[in-house]
């Protein structure tokens, strides 16, 4: 009797894990499938049912928090996907170690709708922008209320660095950023291989530690919001969401300049559904639906159908496709490799030990 | 024989989920980069800014566990010399919030105990001063204290519980003084109760990094903290798994010294 028990219960094992592998099978629409791999909540989800309507390839949509948690992924080749979305370093970096499949042009019919000054900052990273293509661009900047402190009376990162603001600061927490802070504070560069000029900055983030009310990401906004603190380090797509709850709120590019971003669709080298994924990144740079995106994340969409919805709003333009000249100053963040990441890393832990 | 298949998914699931992954973090832990093997990642934690963030990872948690054990220990007491009914319905009460999501229940407080959250908000309507605690060691004892003291109530009030009142009874009868029967009769009846209380709220205090994370406001590093960002931000998995390594010799070393005080209760029981 035992050993029935034994055989069944192991037929069974055996059972759900076939119908588990074999489920993750080939499935599909009429046309197959895409596997997307994106950061959470980055798109808005009504472009699914749209994308599937419209082309009848099914979608499988996967999330993830930062870059880091998404490269293992696909490095080790642990799940298959065909169409990811990754920041500009980590775009440089997967094209490095051939992760990458090169994209068909042919299938990017409206490619074009991307404005060229931000195909021209990707092309920093993913030269030729042969391997990926903008979805959403930003930059860093503080976010201040003017009920509390004048408006106008913030330029720069030194302000940060004011006596007078003691508490009522929020800085960014995560390593590269709250360092690019400081080294552009400085004048440096945010991607400086110069032990002198990152220790300098270092030294300086410990002097303002003290005036830090707090060291957050998500929740800057929140903080600035609900009152708690009047100065927050925050991306530039924050502020417009953040104006609609509190319209006392302002938001400046630093004269230093400032650390940009573009987060790029992408295909791995792996993918096994590419022109599906190709669709896909298609069908995203399609005018109208980079408007949707662009109403659901208020975060830039660098396509001319978002520029020329916006024409004439200055207000909502300055924050989110600012100034040439300003543009000059930002730079992209760089992957420094392992060497660059160790020194970054140990003066953070230093900064934290502080 | 078919014992042995019947422990098949076990050694299955133990071999999946613990021996293997310890086997990876282990070489992790004893290689660089490269793959060639190396010590320094373990030996890193005598580094200063490492080695401060143990100290602090474990005098905090040294304070959260007492903490835990000085608000269990007497409510355990007053449940078993309660007459009332109501003991199981107290117990449940206590647990109650760990129904709860633990992320959500510690992001509760942040919101709490923010500048311009609810206490602050109560504080200075009253006209008294505000408390200034979120972002400092303290609210992360006060997180560390609230998310883990189910686990001391549970297994401390089980042992208490289980106490036969015959013997104090029997203490008493004989001239014990409330203090000597506690000293002497409960107390040293409770210690496997304490015992894996403590294990159980001093391991993940110890270990932990979202608490000091939401409540520290991001300027408390302790060694969790540290480990977690090797892993993400750094990407250095080596340090992280070496760190993580040494942090296992403490949490051995801390659940050999308590279960020996276990035995060593119910030895002198005989």
């Amino acid at each position: 009797m035992k050993k029935k028990i034994a055989a069944a219960l192991a037929a069974l094992m055996c059972l759900t894990a076939a119908a588990g592998l074999s489920s993750c099978g080939d499935k599909g629409g009429e046309n197959g499938e895409v596997r997307v791999y994106c950061f959470g909540d980055y798109i808005d989800t009504v472009l699914i049912d749209e994308f599937e309507e419209e082309t009848g390839i099914s979608v499988v949509l996967d999330t993830f928090d930062t870059n880091e948690e998404m490269y293992p992924v696909i490095s080790k080749n642990s799940v298959d996907y065909d169409v990811i979305c990754a920041s500009d370093y980590m775009i440089e970096k997967m094209i490095g170690e051939g992760l990458l499949a090169e994209l068909n042009k042919d299938n990017l019919s409206n490619l074009s709708n991307i404005d060229s000054k931000y195909m021209e900052i990707a092309a920093d990273f993913d030269p030729g922008n042969k391997y990926s293509v903008p979805h959403t661009w930003g930059t860093m900047g503080i976010m201040y209320n003017t009920a509390e402190i004048e408006k106008g009376s913030i330029t720069s990162w030194n302000d940060l660095w004011d006596e007078k603001y003691k508490d009522q600061i929020v800085m960014p927490d995560s390593l590269r950023d709250t360092i690019a802070v400081a080294l552009k504070a400085k004048g440096y560069s945010i991607n400086t291989m110069d032990e002198s000029e990152l220790s300098e900055a270092v030294e300086y983030l410990k002097e303002q530690k003290p005036l830090v009310y707090k060291y957050a990401n998500d929740s800057a906004r929140d903080m600035v919001i609900g009152g708690s603190a009047n100065i927050a380090v925050v991306w530039n797509g924050e502020i417009l969401y953040s104006q609609d709850l509190n319209p006392d709120l302002d938001f400046v590019i630093p004269e230093e300049g400032s650390e940009e971003f573009l987060d790029m669709w992408a295909v791995p080298e792996t993918a096994k559904n590419k022109e599906n994924a190709e669709a896909w990144i298609n069908f995203m740079l399609e005018k109208e639906n980079a408007i949707t995106n662009y109403e659901y994340l208020t975060y830039s969409i660098p396509n001319t159908g978002v520029m020329e919805m916006l024409e004439g709003d200055e207000d909502k333009l300055q924050y989110l496709f600012p100034a040439d000249e300003i543009l000059a100053r930002c730079e992209i963040l760089k992957s420094l490799g392992a060497e660059g990441d160790d020194m970054y890393s140990s003066y953070w832990k230093e900064f934290k030990a502080e | 024989m078919s014992r042995r298949y019947f422990a098949s998914p076990f050694i299955v699931w133990i071999a999946a989920g613990t021996v293997i992954p310890l086997i990876m973090i282990a070489y992790y832990g004893f290689t660089d980069r490269s793959g060639a093997f190396t010590i320094e990642n373990v030996v890193s934690i005598m580094g200063a800014e490492h080695a401060q963030a143990l100290w602090l990872a474990l005098l905090l948690a040294l304070i959260s566990t007492a903490i835990c054990f000085v608000l269990a220990f007497p409510l355990a007491l007053i449940l078993k010399d309660s007459r009332l009914g109501t003991k199981g319905f107290m117990i449940f009460i206590f647990v109650l919030p760990m129904w709860m999501n633990f992320l959500l229940r510690t992001m509760a407080w942040q919101v709490i105990l923010e500048r311009g959250g609810i206490i602050n908000g109560i504080l200075t309507g009253l006209g008294l001063p505000a408390l200034d605690i979120i972002n400092t060691p303290a609210a992360i004892v006060l997180g560390m204290v609230y998310d883990f003291l189910p686990f001391m109530v549970l297994p401390i009030y089980n042992t208490v519980m289980k106490i036969d009142n015959s013997l104090i009874e029997a203490a008493y009868d004989l001239g014990a003084t409330k203090g000597k029967v506690l000293r002497s009769i409960i107390l040293p009846l409770s210690v496997p109760g304490i015992a894996s209380g403590i294990t159980m709220v001093f391991v993940p205090a110890l270990t932990t990094f979202v608490i000091s994370n939401m409540l520290g406001g991001g300027k408390i590093n302790l060694i969790g903290n540290i480990i977690e960002q090797e892993f993400t931000t750094s990407s250095n998995w080596n340090l992280g798994s070496g760190l993580s390594l040494v942090m296992m010799i403490f949490i051995v070393l801390s659940m050999a010294l308590l279960s020996r005080l276990d035995k060593n209760g119910e030895a002198s029981l005989i």
